[in-house]
């Protein structure tokens, strides 16, 4: 067993608290990757900071996730694993959002275009918004999903509802339910739709969690 | 993206009075002068999948027809989910390995590796360089093992079924080897954190320095058979195209970013498993285009070919030197001794029962796996089991670039862009 090597703070973190101040609230080395904590507001801004300036160049996106600590007193925290291709190097952008205020950051989609997916499974699976997503709905679950967000600490790992009641639900999802909205507009079948769906339909019955 | 459907995507999502949907206008196609209007006039919803030999998997398109010509592609995935990250939140490190083998199953022991890699940064453990030899020549066997399904399935999308056939008897080869070494074909569950569940057998090494002498023949074989074939060229080239700057920024990875000529792998820039030492070439497209996509992955085979050759000349070097660290704190004991020496009893125990414990941080790390770069994301609050374990899926990432390549193809160029970014649906849902 040999110790790894001294911890290595990434030269893009000195930068980013003199370009920032305040707004970089802390930061960290973990098993020498560099973890940078910025403000909640302000996470777009150092986000495309980092893209933009040169020095700095993180153009790929290697990942967005969230992360829900076991202490519930802890807030939850989004993340961004950044990478610059020219440069060879990585850096870790978090922010923390504190359980009782809005769950919500700025989406990175118009920095990166691969963020498009991966946000929208973190909205799945952490009911984390991002303001700004062209078109955040659900992913890996499927759009009338009502059990709640299933990486969530509070969700049990067998889910909310009783093994009766998911098999009743499945039994009884109708078959059109399959289409998303935006499909069934781009076909023009509205009017060609039975009555009672169109009946659902108006009365918003799906695509939204209850 | 085009300007166009930013603009739709963008409208408020919802519905009208009359259950309406408001969230995208309903299409009005441009007209093209001179354009018949019976043809022209209307756009088509066609539905592909999750049923559908030709989405390699469940995966569903829905498409948008005008005429022949895709005006968008809206992929639904998420028919296998099955909820891994979160089932990794119950268990011990070790006993995540299984579920690895079941994200992208046709590497299944790439993905043990990455594992144990990424357990291993969080605890601050260097293995031995046998095991380290070992694990390449595992990553590299699962390289060359799930390019050949890709050239197979991709050939019989396209309409060709010989090299196929030439394909899954190699791959075959592969999969006799890695039961000789493992004891299964596809669920390997081949690493342990601190080393290997098993070093490998007696005949394994012939066996696959008999492999790396004659697999040249089949890749020979597929090259004439499709790098000059007007039919292949015809179908791929010029198709589902991306540029550079567009693949970089949908962070594309593995061969569909290299194919778009960004000249990165991680085993060159990041180096693990001392892949520097190894004399290997990144083989990097120009076009963007599925030919090109296809000549690196052809490449790559060739090169994963060199690997194992150097890998099992160290392999003989190394020969009856330590798999595992000989921490046993890490690693459970050999099983004479457990049940010999009292001491090495207790630490099987609790090993067995508490798990290997890492210190509270978090590690990513990423390798090069087959579809690109596949990253586990560990979050240890100094338990046994992982706050959160994240994987950056391949798959999925190079997925989600899709509806970009399909813009404005035709309908039968959606099942040869598909085919060509190389998914899994275990990974792509988890």
């Amino acid at each position: 067993m040999t110790a790894p090597a001294g911890p290595v703070l990434s030269p893009s973190v000195p930068a980013l608290r003199a370009e920032f101040g305040a707004a970089v609230t802390r930061h960290a080395v973990s098993c020498s990757d560099t973890i940078v904590y910025v403000e909640r507001d302000r996470s777009h801004d150092v986000l495309a900071w980092l893209r933009d300036t040169p020095g700095q160049q993180f153009d790929y996106l290697t990942d967005v996730t969230a992360v829900e600590y076991r202490d519930p007193e802890r807030p939850l925290e989004v993340v961004w694993q950044l990478r610059s291709l020219p440069r060879k190097a990585d850096l870790r952008v978090k922010t923390e959002l504190a359980k009782a205020g809005p769950l919500e950051v700025r989406s990175v989609w118009d920095l990166w275009r691969g963020a498009d997916w991966l946000e929208r499974e973190v909205y799945d699976m952490f009911g984390i918004g991002f303001a700004g997503h062209p078109d955040l709905r659900r992913i890996l679950m499927w759009e009338t999903y009502a059990e709640g967000y299933p990486l969530r600490k509070d969700f049990p790992l067998r889910g909310h509802f009783s093994r009766a009641e998911q098999t009743r639900q499945a039994l009884a999802a109708n078959p059109e339910a399959h289409y998303s909205m935006e499909e069934l507009s781009i076909a023009d079948a509205f009017d060609e739709l039975p009555a009672d769906m169109r009946e659902r339909l108006a009365r918003g019955e799906r695509g939204f969690l209850k | 993206m085009s300007l166009r459907t930013v603009e739709l995507a963008l409208a408020t999502p919802g519905v009208d009075a009359e259950g309406r949907a408001t969230r995208v206008p309903l299409t009005a196609p441009e007209r093209t002068p001179g354009y018949d209007e019976d043809f022209g006039a209307e756009h088509m919803l066609v539905n592909i999948g999750p049923q559908h030999p030709a989405t390699h998997g469940v995966l569903r398109l829905v498409i948008e027809l005008e005429g022949e010509t895709v005006k968008r592609c809206i992929p639904h995935v998420g028919y296998l989910h099955s909820g891994f990250e979160k089932l990794g939140e119950y268990r011990h490190y070790n006993q995540i390995i299984p579920l690895t083998d079941r994200t992208d199953y046709l590497s299944p022991m790439a993905n043990n590796v990455c594992l144990a890699l990424a357990a291993e940064k969080l605890m601050g453990i260097q293995v031995p360089e046998r095991c380290r030899v070992l694990r390449v020549i595992a990553c590299e066997m699962s390289r060359i093992i799930s390019h050949l399904v890709w050239l197979g399935t991709t050939g019989i999308d396209l309409g060709a079924f010989t090299p196929f056939l030439w394909s899954f008897q190699e791959r075959e080869r592969i999969y006799n080897l890695q039961e000789m070494w493992t004891g299964a074909r596809l669920t390997t569950s081949l690493t342990r954190v601190g080393g290997m569940m098993a070093d490998v057998p007696e005949a394994f090494e012939a066996g696959l320095r008999d492999f790396t002498r004659t697999f040249p023949k089949t890749l020979t074989e597929v090259d004439t058979m499709f790098t000059r074939n007007a039919i292949w060229i015809g179908r791929t080239q010029g198709v589902g195209v991306l540029t550079a700057a567009e693949a970089t920024n949908y962070s594309l990875s593995g061969p569909m970013l290299r194919a778009s000529g960004v000249d990165y792998d991680v085993r060159k820039d990041r180096p693990y498993l001392d892949y520097e030492t190894y004399e290997f070439d990144v083989p990097v497209g120009e076009h963007g285009d599925i030919y090109d996509r296809y000549r690196v992955r052809l490449e790559e085979m060739w090169q994963s070919n060199r690997i194992l050759s150097q890998a099992l000349d160290r392999l003989e070097r190394l020969q009856g030197a330590p798999v595992n660290v000989s921490d046993p704190r890490v690693i459970l004991p050999p099983k004479s001794r457990a049940m010999s020496d009292m001491e090495a009893m207790i630490y099987h125990f609790k090993q067995v029962m508490e798990g290997v414990k890492p210190p509270a941080g978090e590690a990513y790390l990423g390798i090069e796996n087959p579809k690109g770069e596949l990253g586990y994301y560990f979050v240890s609050d100094g338990t046994a089991k992982p706050v959160r374990w994240r994987i950056r899926p391949p798959s999925f990432i190079n997925l989600a670039s899709l509806p970009k390549m399909c813009e404005g193809a035709l309908l039968s160029d959606v099942i040869a862009i598909n085919a060509s970014v190389d998914i899994v649906m275990g990974e792509v849902d988890r």
